[in-house]
């Protein structure tokens, strides 16, 4: 489903942020970007990011200590 | 803030940090919120002045001291340890801390603050390097990375006006 996927496990705040805005300059408008990440942190701030920048976030899941975005380009 | 002095014609995403210390701790919280405005489509101005001025340095050394850091507490043995401040002042204490933190930093999938300045480079935020701190501690442009400006109080009192977030770290 998603036209590109970031693996951030292990990395924490800012990076999943920072990583995933670069991953979103290669994408076009609508496409979905995949965000795995262990940051628990990581859920409010790409909330944050998406309300902030307009993407939008089409669902985020938690399994077994792993954080999954879907994030649509705007 | 009324319509009067202008504030209406300020942009929302635009913030600007003054940066005034240099030591490890307090390196990262300007160049995460710097980079992570930047990220979220602000521009982004940081202002280095006195010892922040170091965090433009080439060659980043950055150190931690638990000299007059009445807070700090280092994870240990699955409990905190306590840096009273008289171990700050025996040598090599302060080398020995500043070892642990980047440990912890690692351990923590904490970026280092090389990478966040790199990234903060790549993501064009304006980075100012406060001329005055430059004579006053006699470093001179080349010591610092490229890509910054020269600048003073007035240069950025002016961004300061046209910032909607004005920060002093």
């Amino acid at each position: 489903m998603a036209d590109k996927v970031l693996d951030a496990k292990g990395l924490n705040c800012p990076l999943p942020i920072l990583k995933a805005k670069k991953a979103l300059k290669d994408l076009e408008p609508s496409q979905i970007l995949q965000v795995l990440s262990t940051d628990p942190g990581s859920v409010a701030d790409f909330q944050a990011f998406c309300r902030t920048t307009g993407n939008k976030l089409l669902e985020h899941k938690e399994e077994g200590g792993v954080y999954d975005f879907l994030i649509e380009k705007v | 803030m009324s319509e009067e002095n202008g504030a209406k014609t300020i942009d929302p995403n635009t913030m600007s940090i003054i940066v005034t210390k240099g030591s490890l701790d307090w390196a990262y919280p300007p160049y995460i919120l710097g980079t992570t405005a930047a990220a979220m489509g602000l521009d982004v101005t940081m202002f280095f002045t006195f010892y922040g001025l170091t965090l433009l340095k080439k060659d980043l050394n950055l150190k931690v001291t638990p000299l007059g850091n009445a807070a700090m507490e280092m994870p240990m043995a699955g409990g905190h340890m306590v840096m009273p401040n008289i171990v700050g002042m025996i040598p090599g204490v302060d080398a020995m801390a500043s070892k642990m933190m980047k440990n912890l930093i690692k351990k923590n999938g904490v970026a280092s603050v090389d990478e966040l300045r790199d990234l903060a480079v790549e993501a064009d935020v304006r980075m100012i390097a406060c001329q005055m701190t430059l004579e006053l501690f006699d470093y001179k442009k080349e010591d610092l990375i490229d890509g910054i400006e020269i600048g003073g109080a007035a240069t950025y009192i002016e961004c300061a006006t046209k910032s909607h977030i004005n920060l002093f770290i």
